[in-house]
């Protein structure tokens, strides 16, 4: 009777100790749900979702609190991607938050640019180059195309543009019987 | 006994006997229109326009400015990263352009080039190599890599990277089997030029020193065959077999050549050098001697101009970036019904919508062809699931479901039916009896995976430089907080310290007097004065002390 209650107490404090190690070794900080949400959306980080990027988004989907289908840059594929991972079923666009379009960047009228840095200030992704007083300019490679320094320019000199295709990322059309589907 | 199956049985160098690739097909040939003439040298055109990217992997990085003069053999853009390759001048002339030009791809879309306005000189530039047979195989790829030569069988992959990843090669396989029908410019080259053929092979074998060398050609082209055999004797040469294979479509396929030769299969995704073979086309052998023994980087291939929409079928030997309206010309000007040109064969070819566009390093045909010859094909119908495709696909794939996926936009399901392993040969899309462009569908599906990883590639830098921000931002504020802290501890403390720093500036104002004693400097400019000099001080030093009375007594 002793004999077994010492063992399984032993065991108890053994298996107990290897665990108690085994989560401070092993600690994971972030939700690992939400490093997967995060993968599937665009990056883009322009808040169109109602969040203040793309990551803060993902945490909202993780905690429950925010639906699927609001990042219009990412579109249906998407809220498709997110249905499969979350094992749920796919919605359509909310419109609240805008509707999906391609891809586009903006660039700086330099003639018209004050210097001001207010765009500066706005970018996510510090794709705008410049200093107070001097010329701006866009990185247009590093450009989500999120248009959040639109806003705050005081003399409108930031348009939006398409993005120039170009041979690496050129697909062929689908073949035209297969585009009425 | 049996082999581990993840170690397959040895390749037997003997080719006794030839084994047979799934599927494929029996085209009617029509090479002959093209290669019974001789190899014509198509001039010097008074543009032309190279692209800088001629080949697979990074585009090349241009080295001159407009106006520049270029020799013929000068490196004009040099290569960048791990897979490129560099661009020559072909000719002499001033560099006219720098500039997005239409190039030779399915997209039509305009890419970087160099334009060159030709002076017809063709005034060389002089480099120079030892001996080969004197270099080490690796000062032996450097010039393989400097002289820009890539796979001119059609893929363009820089041929320095393809030998320079070996391990041990037993096979050497030269690919001389050009098995679309019309394209004949590894057939011209081997008949004419058999001997440059055999040289280049035996520089490529000092390079990779496989076990066996072997030069595959067709058993329907007995000229080129011929001509190898009597190169090989004059040349003495007696470790190079010239081997035969049957004339099925796609046999000049990499991996069908290798199947038909050895009975090894390529693994699925792997690469020949996997299983120790290295497979390198005929015209890249004969561009290999040229820049070892010649010392002429890749300045021209052999291009095959044909199809019923030209007047005069034949052979080209065409400096890189000559516009196909030069070509077209060259072979007596279209006929009147030509309907579109393509480059590449019939079966695997593309459409180009402007003849502007130039022969590139791996441009090995034009084809002009009329609404007769290569009728546009009639609407597609529904998949009937005859199975004709899957009988026919030389690479064993499941054509039916490739197609089903990618036009569903399936691209994981495409992938796991191995979409990769597709050659785009064609086989499926000409047995199909609903006239479905199969090959389209995968092409798109291909293209449209690369064009999504590049995104997420894209997606993966804007989350990185956002969340650097967001550290950056934070840390600033964090830097302003430890700021304020510090001034207002400066500020709490400034009565106590009162006191402290008047007393430290005395000390110091001590320390430099004490210093300047011991020194011994007194004022310079008062020392050996005359007595005019000593007179003005006096009467200045006078006139100071009348001043400082007088406002005393104010």
């Amino acid at each position: 009777m002793l004999t077994a209650i010492i063992a399984l107490g032993v065991l108890a404090i053994v298996i107990g100790a290897v665990l108690g190690y085994a989560a401070i070794r092993f600690h994971v900080d972030s939700d690992p749900v939400v490093d997967q949400i995060d993968a599937l959306l665009p990056q883009t980080q322009c808040g169109q979702c109602t969040y203040a990027g793309c990551r803060p988004y993902a945490e909202a989907i993780a905690a429950g609190e925010a639906d699927i289908n609001q990042c219009p840059p990412g579109g249906e594929v998407t809220i498709q991607n997110l249905a499969d991972l979350l094992g749920i079923d796919p919605k359509p666009l909310n419109p609240e938050h805008g509707e999906h379009k391609e891809k586009t960047v903006v660039r700086i009228d330099e003639e018209v640019c004050i210097g001001c840095t207010l765009c500066i200030q706005a970018c996510p992704v510090d794709a705008i180059l410049g200093a107070p007083k001097q010329m701006h300019t866009v990185i247009v490679s590093e450009c989500t195309g999120c248009n959040l320094c639109i806003p705050p320019c005081p003399v409108e000199c930031i348009h939006i543009e398409p993005v120039p295709k170009t041979l690496r990322d050129w697909s062929w059309p689908l073949p035209a019987e297969a585009r009425h589907d | 006994m049996t082999e581990a199956p993840h170690r397959p049985a040895p390749l037997d160098l003997s080719f006794s006997r030839r084994y047979r690739f799934h599927g494929g097909l029996h085209l009617e040939n029509c090479r002959a229109a093209a290669s019974d003439q001789p190899i014509l040298p198509a001039g010097i055109p008074p543009q032309l326009v190279l692209p800088l990217a001629q080949h697979i992997g990074e585009p090349a990085e241009c080295l001159v400015t407009v106006g520049e003069r270029v020799l013929r053999g000068e490196c004009i853009a040099q290569a960048t990263g791990k897979i490129s390759a560099p661009v020559h001048a072909p000719t002499s002339g001033t560099i006219a352009a720098i500039e997005a030009r239409p190039v030779p791809h399915p997209s039509g879309l305009p890419a970087p080039c160099v334009v060159i306005d030709t002076d017809g000189a063709d005034e060389a530039a002089v480099a120079g190599t030892p001996d080969y047979t004197q270099l080490e195989p690796e000062a032996l790829l450097e010039v393989l890599r400097e002289s820009g030569i890539v796979g001119l069988g059609g893929a363009g992959f820089p041929t320095a990277v393809k030998l320079g990843r070996r391990n041990h090669v037993e096979l050497l396989l030269i690919n001389g089997a050009e098995c679309e029908p019309c394209i004949a410019c590894d057939d011209g080259l081997m008949r004419e030029r058999a001997q440059d053929v055999i040289e280049g092979v035996r520089i490529l074998r000092h390079i990779v020193q496989p076990a066996a060398t072997v030069i595959a050609v067709e058993d329907n082209m007995p000229e080129a065959e011929q001509a190898l055999h009597d190169a090989l004797v004059r040349l003495g040469e007696t470790g190079i077999r010239v081997l035969n294979v049957p004339a099925i479509y796609p046999t000049g396929g990499e991996r069908q050549l290798i199947r038909v030769l050895t009975g090894h299969e390529v693994p699925s995704q792997g690469f020949p050098a996997d299983i120790g073979i290295i497979c390198q086309n005929v015209g890249t052998a004969a561009a290999a001697h040229a820049a070892v023994n010649r010392h002429e980087p890749l300045l021209s291939r052999i291009v095959t101009v044909t199809g019923d929409g030209v007047r005069h079928a034949r052979n080209f030997e065409v400096l890189l970036g000559t516009p196909l309206a030069h070509l077209i010309e060259a072979a007596g000007g279209y006929t009147e019904q030509i309907e579109r040109l393509l480059i590449g064969g019939p079966m695997m070819g593309y459409t180009v919508s402007t003849e502007a566009v130039p022969v590139i390093k791996t441009t090995n045909c034009v084809l002009a062809v009329t609404a007769h010859s290569m009728p546009a094909p009639p609407p597609a119908q529904p998949c009937i699931r005859c199975g004709r495709c899957a009988e026919v696909c030389p690479a064993t794939l499941l054509p039916q479901q490739l197609y089903w996926h990618a036009r569903a936009g399936n691209h994981d399901a495409a992938q796991d039916f191995d979409l990769f392993d597709c050659i785009e040969c064609g086989c499926c899309a000409h047995v199909c009896p609903s006239h479905i462009p199969l090959v389209q569908y995968y092409r798109h599906a291909k293209t449209a995976i690369w064009a999504e990883e590049i995104q997420l590639r894209a997606s993966d830098i804007a989350r990185e430089r956002h969340e650097a921000r967001l550290a950056r931002i934070d840390r600033i504020k964090q830097e302003r907080a430890a700021q304020l802290v510090r001034k207002k501890q400066a500020l709490s403390d400034k009565a106590a310290g009162n006191d402290a720093r008047q007393g430290a500036i005395q000390d110091a104002l001590e320390r430099v007097r004490r210093r300047k004693e011991s020194a011994g400097i007194t004022p310079r400019n008062t020392d050996n004065l005359t007595p005019e000099q000593q007179q003005k001080i006096v009467e200045v030093e006078q006139r100071r002390r009348d001043r400082t009375r007088q406002q005393d007594t104010d």
